[in-house]
């Protein structure tokens, strides 16, 4: 059964192990995943502690509904105190880690402490072994993993590894299972470097009961057909995510040189056509891959098909890749872009956070604010995409002044640059934002602003805010499971009723991750997909539990609720550049340049903006500070944290 | 007469590697979440992007069913089916040595042999499968696919050489 899955305290300083059941008032308050780990980070983690010391604690964990009849339960969460930011360091990735995680008898893992030497943890039905690592440390991505079966024996392993990124301790390496997926931001991959942890390699065969088993096989149906017949899913299954940068771009909304422009002119070479047309070239006409349990298959092979990587297989290129590699240091070339793709995917890097950075460095190094002196001679300029592919390297292994600069992540770097460097930094709460440009979709612009985890599109994104709905149909959306009969605009460049809208998508998003789904399968980028409603069924005929969709909302209310405790005592200030809820001066500033007609010429608005975060405070139940208010804690049942139950 | 002559066939080029298929097939017979138990599995070679589901052919002259000692395994020609009588089977697990493809399984919980049983008529993992890797047809009808697209081949390398032809001319 799902609800006995168990949690494990893995001490590396000591190699204690402890194994616990997961009682079930604490499901019925933080449900698991995401939730949870973020109730244990709380829990188990002090005020002001060294991210990158021993005493930060790492989570890993699978959702509730982790390998069950849920449609796409493939989600494995990671969490930790950031090394990026010093905020919460929250990342979640797909691929098979997590399910096998449950069949191996665990939900979560609490690690601590630091081993003395390079270490991996054997978990394997019920059992978990603190072995030797020193053979594998040093070794890519993909080579961990195989080596991690040769030396078990077992082709079925599947391992959650750092690269040589993690290794090295770059404030945003990340952590990766198979080929490409990645639990990319905030750095987990650098505390797992910090504790000496290369990998952790899992394998299961235990029996994971279904409740009401006849009535999952039926109702599972049902919610792929409903999640295959959403045209933006069929896109996502032919094209992947770089579908949505044939959009965005062509309308004006992402980056381009770092924040000087919102739209890349003559990139065709990276049209998400061109990329599948690379990827049937070379892999053929079935080109797309999936995660566990998922008909959506988002993911892409290919072979990199000319240069001196010529014939490498990897997976992706991803929307993310797209900007990190093309839009933001304004490169034009597809083998850039494959090729950058597979280097961060071998080091372990997050290349979202990468290429946000080295573009960041370009439009210094052309304003002379960095020279050839920090670059050693490498001429850092947008559009240079050997300097950009040698940079991806230089970070990795920290190479160099500027390589090793910022291989600290921004803040530090901006430190360490000095003069007006960190005017120019995209960044919230020390964490880069996408390769999106929010400055005419002010809900979007609020989201960035306002996540949990510093500058991100998964935390809250009203995505769909994009295709201009209409009004009813946004209100039969976000007026469920609980009443709101405020504003709705449908107009993206609106400033009315969007606080709402990111309020709900925030709760959305939050529940998602406490039940392990991937978020292509909820109101993330198709209207149409499962919410609330929908998920107290599946719960029931998996696990037996019984919530209403109200309970869901509170519980993913309250789990947000913890991840704002947590950065409130790591020190967040509502209008802190450093670490609050604020966006980069540009934002309201620089008008934007090009794109749509409805696009060009945005800025956000600074008055509104406020007015915005106020909205999106009291709905939160906060005060104009962004600090609880008491009563919401105690609505909440938060009013004993940390209250150390588990 | 009536033809029955439906079989569960593979396509792996179009598997997408989800093994949806290993969930739903363990949750119908088992009720339970556990690829283990599953009739089919997919078999991958990650650092290729190459996946392969395999499951019981349903061979007419099934290696399982000749060297069962105590002849628990026969054909049910109803539906074109290789089935194991678990009253009679004595659990040697000689049919899982033999089988050619991996395909008779062995489930250390239960101590007992599984395979595919095609779920009485309605298999499914192909119910599941989206993308049709695996399918459940008439015999005749995947050697006349086949054919159509090998022939498709012939005639686009025909078209293509008598394009060149006139080119030099």
């Amino acid at each position: 059964m799902a609800l006995n899955r168990k949690i494990a305290y893995i001490d590396l300083s000591t190699g204690k192990i402890e194994i616990k059941p997961i009682p079930i008032e604490i499901r019925r308050k933080f449900l698991g995943g995401r939730g949870l780990d973020a109730y244990l980070l709380y829990n188990h983690t002090k005020k002001g502690i060294d991210p990158l010391g021993p005493e930060n604690v790492l989570l890993v964990s699978g959702g509730l509904l982790t390998a069950t009849l849920a449609s796409a339960t493939a989600r494995t969460h990671v969490m930790a105190k950031s090394p990026l930011g010093g905020m919460i360091g929250s990342a979640n990735m797909g691929g098979f880690f997590a399910p096998e995680l449950a069949w191996a008898g665990f939900h979560h893992l609490v690690i601590k402490g630091k081993a003395e030497k390079p270490v991996y943890l054997w978990i394997h039905n019920g059992k978990i072994e603190i072995r030797d690592a020193r053979n594998i440390w040093g070794k890519t991505v993909t080579e961990t993993q195989w080596a991690i079966r040769e030396e078990l024996g077992d082709e079925e392993i599947k391992s959650m590894v750092i690269g040589p990124a993690g290794e090295n301790l770059v404030r945003f390496a990340n952590v990766m299972t198979g080929i490409k997926n990645s639990g990319g931001r905030t750095g987990m991959g650098a505390v797992m470097g910090s504790k000496n942890l290369k990998a952790i390699a899992v394998r299961g065969t235990m029996d994971i009961k279904i409740a009401h088993p006849k009535e999952a096989l039926e109702y599972n149906k049902r919610f792929i057909d409903q999640i295959t017949s959403a045209k933006v899913n069929q896109t996502q299954g032919t094209l992947g995510t770089p579908f949505i940068w044939g959009a965005t771009n062509s309308w004006g909304g992402i980056r381009c040189r770092n924040f000087q422009y919102n739209q890349q002119l003559y990139c065709d070479e990276i049209e998400p056509e061109a990329i599948d047309e690379v990827c049937t070239q070379t892999v053929g006409p079935y080109h797309m891959a999936s995660c566990f349990g998922c008909q959506v298959h988002c993911r892409a092979k290919y072979r990199i098909p000319s240069g001196p990587y010529k014939g490498v297989y990897d997976e992706g290129p991803e929307y993310t890749s797209q900007g990190a590699f093309c839009g933001e240091p304004d490169c034009r070339s597809i083998e850039t872009l494959l090729v950058g793709n597979h280097l961060v995917n071998q080091f372990g890097l997050d290349n979202l956070e990468t290429g946000s950075l080295i573009a960041w460095a370009m439009e210094l190094y052309e304003l002379g604010i960095l020279t050839d002196k920090e670059t050693e001679g490498l001429e850092l300029r947008f559009g240079n995409d050997e300097a950009l592919l040698e940079m991806v390297k230089r970070i990795a292994f920290r190479k160099g002044w500027l390589g090793d600069t910022l291989a600290e992540g921004g803040l530090i770097a901006s430190e360490r640059i000095g003069k007006n460097s960190f005017d120019y930094l995209i960044q919230v709460k020390g964490v880069s934002n996408l390769h999106s440009d929010e400055r005419a979709t002010p809900a979007l612009a609020l989201n960035v602003a306002t996540a949990s985890r510093g500058s991100d599109h998964l935390r809250s994104r009203p995505a769909i805010d994009l295709y201009h709905l209409p009004e009813p149909v946004l209100r039969k959306i976000y007026s469920t499971p609980v009443p709101y009969d405020g504003p709705l605009s449908s107009e993206h460049t609106e400033y009315v009723g969007k606080p709402w809208q990111v309020f709900w998508q925030e709760n959305c998003y939050m529940a998602v991750d406490c039940l392990g789904i991937c978020k292509y399968h909820t109101v993330f980028l198709g209207a149409t997909l499962p919410n609330f409603e929908d998920w107290p069924k599946v719960i029931y005929y998996n696990t037996g539990l019984e919530f209403t969709p109200r309970e869901l909302w509170d519980i993913a209310e309250r789990c947000n609720m913890i991840e704002r405790l947590f950065n409130l005592r790591e020190g967040l200030k509502r209008e802190d550049p450093y670490r609050g809820d604020m966006l980069n001066h540009r934002y309201f500033d620089e008008p934007t340049r090009r794109g749509a007609p409805d696009v060009v010429g945005r800025v956000i608005d600074r008055e509104k903006f406020r007015k915005m975060i106020d909205e999106f405070y009291s709905y939160k139940g906060l005060d104009e500070n962004g600090v609880p208010k008491p009563e919401t804690l105690k609505r909440l049942g938060l009013e004993n944290e940390p209250s150390h139950l588990l | 007469m009536e033809i029955r002559g439906k079989v569960l066939t593979v396509y792996p080029e179009k598997c997408t590697g989800c093994r949806l298929c290993e969930l739903v097939c363990s949750v119908y017979h088992d009720g339970v979440s556990n690829a283990m138990r599953s009739r089919i599995r997919i078999v991958k070679w990650e650092s290729e992007g190459v996946y392969v589901p395999m499951i019981c052919q349903q061979c007419q002259d099934a290696p399982c069913m000749i060297v069962c000692p105590v002849k628990a395994i026969s054909r049910d020609e109803e539906l074109n089916r290789v089935m194991v009588n678990h009253d009679i089977c004595i659990g040697c697990r000689s049919c899982v040595a033999i089988c050619p493809f991996g395909a008779m399984g062995f489930n250390v919980i239960d101590r007992k042999n599984f395979k595919c049983d095609l779920c009485d008529g309605d298999p499914q993992c192909v119910r599941f499968c989206e993308v049709k890797a695996v399918d459940y047809v008439d015999a005749e009808r995947i050697s006349l696919d086949k054919k159509r697209a090998a022939a498709g081949k012939i005639t686009a390398a025909q078209r293509q050489a008598i394009a060149l032809e006139l080119e030099s001319r």
